[in-house]
């Protein structure tokens, strides 16, 4: 008799969905993966936890977790998610969505989001080019490398993600490759576990674009890279983890902190103002 | 003298920008335009085109940069789809309101939601109103001419307005057509240097975009109503210059096999191709019926539309959006704004076909021309309804 094996994460996934979008080598399932047993550590209920995406291939993760989730327009996942957040005080919000999206056309609202500290999970897969619409350049693309935007490579200074974070405020930044599956799993536990905002970039092969624009190998040849390239520092100073072209990747969880988060800086305020009069919004009896 | 050659649409287009030799591009990615500022984007880096590409962190930024670049006297050139027009609404106005020539490409797509990358009107008829010239291409030779002749347009010393240049994504943008593309040298002899009326110049400086108080804005208005409208002569006489030029003739309203035909089909964008098939095969089986397109949207071509339906008794009108809970399509409401009150109006057939790229046969004329004939034939007109559907528009889906 045989026994066909069910995938560990198949609870999880919306199985009705595959195959998915995704192609050989790319990172994005695996980051899935880590993911959901990263929830499945935090102990979070499945109906306890909200998934919202922006546009791009990474945004796909949406429409394969099989929980309540929210496909938005390009750039507006973070909006949206702390529209959630304030409602629902009780569950666990996630942003999960990629570079493209978090960075560029949505970069105002991670600013944002990390200055107010709202309490949401923001997890960037970080693959350097806007994969879905064909590899161009996005705000994270290293100096000098090819997108299709910039047949000879790029001149524009890339964002430091880790960095934007920190410094507006976010009470967790961290980053991993989806070489680190077990690190990025613990990782993705504490994030999941953390009030206020957390934010962990997940660095992530295109072969499909980046990497074979700029003749880098298939996606077995990106984790080698990775595996040979990453230096864990953790509590870096997050001003100095840049990613340069082919650099060292550094990796670890580099801000922990404990600023109060949006909703306890406006229950304090109210409670200050108005005593015995206020009552905290959407706590379900 | 130019070559016929097969080349993807978009490549042309962005081909023609080149040789109309733009100085500024800003652009964000977005299916399916995508090809187009690529295309540009390797122009510029291989030295073939001297501009300055810039790419941008969203489409509100990608139209911004264009009213800046336009209005420091730059010829401006962008491209987008659906969302990303969608996400420029409120800077279309200003473009518009600031008389700033520009040329954009819309390869037009559906709107979210649900998430759609194919191709209907949606995107672009929901920005009729923000003061654009606005022209349909309906295959990629028409797309590659219309883009020196609106930048032309968009220029001309009468004109000053930016124009919106669109075709139908996937099924226009990424088709590979033999395409006569006009080389540089000819475009030259059509499209002079770009002499901005006025420009932002620290030598004679003046302020764009002050706070209209309600003691203006209503000029204000009204002297953007009177531009557009007024940029219809300038078009015409453009459309002929490039006809006189080059041998390709385009016209405001094109009609096709309309002589003596009982029931005309209107519509815009490439299922007129589509359709110019089938009522050939009509036209040889003795039916009298043809067809009539919309090439210009903005300034609306009400004359010549009037002119080019005169005769018919039923009008078809193919829309590829429409207003929920509203008047139906836009272009049947535009259509009977024209005819309203005027003698012997034919009567009007409207259906919304093609939505979020649902392919147009043949077949589905067969059905629709069923419709606009059973009116011919003194049935009562039916209300405005959704084609294609399964199980019907009343009926359960
Ligand atoms: S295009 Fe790139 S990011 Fe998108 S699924 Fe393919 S490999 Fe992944």
């Amino acid at each position: 008799m045989t026994h066909q094996r069910q995938n560990p994460i198949e609870t999880w996934l919306r199985s009705d969905r595959m195959p998915h979008i995704w192609c050989p080598g790319c990172g994005i399932g695996t980051s899935l993966n880590c993911f959901v047993r990263a929830v499945e550590r935090a102990a979070i209920p499945k109906d306890n936890l909200f998934v919202v995406s922006g546009i791009g291939c990474t945004g796909r993760v949406a429409g394969y977790i099989d929980v309540d989730s929210f496909h938005t327009t390009h750039g507006r996942a973070i909006p949206f998610a702390t529209g959630l957040s304030l409602a629902r005080p009780d569950a666990k919000v996630v942003v999960y969505s990629g570079d493209g999206d978090l960075a560029a056309i949505g970069g105002n609202h991670l600013m944002h989001a990390a200055r107010r500290n709202v309490d949401m999970t923001v997890v960037c897969v970080n693959n350097l080019t806007y994969g879905m619409t064909g590899g161009q350049l996005t705000p994270t693309t290293p100096r000098t490398a090819v997108a299709s935007t910039t047949p000879y490579g790029n001149y524009e200074h890339p964002f430091n993600l880790p960095q934007l974070a920190d410094s507006c405020g976010a009470n967790f930044v961290a980053r991993w490759t989806v070489f680190h599956v077990r690190q990025l799993t613990r990782t993705l536990t504490k994030a999941l576990r953390t009030k206020g905002l957390s934010f962990v970039e997940i660095i992530s092969p295109c072969p499909t674009l980046y990497q074979r624009r700029n003749r880098l190998g298939d996606g077995t040849q990106t984790l080698e890279y990775y595996r040979d390239h990453s230096v864990v520092r953790h509590g870096a100073n997050t001003a100095e983890v840049d990613i340069d072209f082919q650099g060292e990747i550094t990796v670890g969880e580099f801000v922990t902190r404990e600023r109060p988060s949006l909703r306890e800086c406006y229950e304090a305020r109210m409670r200050e103002v108005l005593q015995d009069d206020f009552a905290p919004f959407g706590v379900r009896p | 003298m130019s070559v016929r050659r097969g080349v993807e649409v978009s490549i042309a287009v962005a081909e023609a920008a080149g040789f109309c030799d733009v100085d500024v591009v800003a652009a964000y990615p977005i299916t399916p335009q995508t090809h187009i500022v690529e295309h540009l984007a390797s122009l510029v880096a291989d030295g073939h085109l001297d501009a300055e590409f810039v790419p941008v962190e969203s489409e509100h930024a990608a139209m911004s940069a264009c009213c800046g670049s336009a209005a420091a006297g730059a010829r401006t050139f962008t491209a987008t789809s659906s969302q990303g027009l969608a996400l420029m609404h409120e800077v279309l106005f200003i473009a518009a309101a600031l008389r700033l020539p520009m040329v954009m490409v819309v390869a037009n797509r559906a709107l979210s939601g649900p998430i759609n990358i194919w191709n209907d009107h949606s995107d672009i008829m929901t920005e009729r109103d923000v003061g654009w010239i606005a022209l349909f291409a309906e295959n990629g030779q028409e797309a590659t001419d219309l883009v020196p002749i609106c930048h032309r347009i968009s220029e001309d010393p009468r004109v000053q307005l930016p124009v919106m240049l669109n075709f139908d994504g996937f099924i226009v943008s990424h088709m590979i057509e033999p395409i006569e593309q006009l080389s540089k040298e000819e475009i030259k002899t059509f499209l002079p240097d770009f002499a901005p009326v006025q420009r932002l110049d620290i030598d004679n400086p003046f302020t764009m975009g002050p706070v209209g108080m309600p003691n203006v804005y209503t000029e204000a208005k009204m002297a953007g109503e009177h531009a557009i409208r007024a940029s219809y002569e300038p078009i015409v006489e453009i459309f002929k210059d490039f006809g006189d030029k080059f041998g390709r003739y385009y016209n405001p309203v094109e009609s096709y096999r309309t002589d003596g035909a009982d029931i005309i089909f209107v519509m815009m964008g490439a299922i007129t191709e589509t359709a110019m098939t089938w009522v050939d095969a009509q036209r040889d089986a003795g039916t009298k019926v043809g067809i009539v397109r919309f090439r210009l949207w903005r300034p609306l071509p009400a004359d010549d539309f009037k002119k080019a339906v005169a005769g018919a008794k039923v009008l078809a009108i193919l829309d590829r959006h429409f207003s929920p809970g509203g008047p139906g399509g836009p272009v049947a409401q535009e259509v009977k704004y024209t005819l309203y009150g005027t003698d012997n109006a034919p009567k009007i057939v409207e259906v919304v076909v093609g939505l979020g790229g649902r392919d147009v046969f043949p077949e589905d004329f067969d059905d629709i021309y069923k419709r606009a004939e059973a009116v011919l034939n003194g049935a009562p007109v039916p209300p405005f309804e959704l084609t294609q559907v399964r199980g019907g528009h009343y009926g359960k889906i």
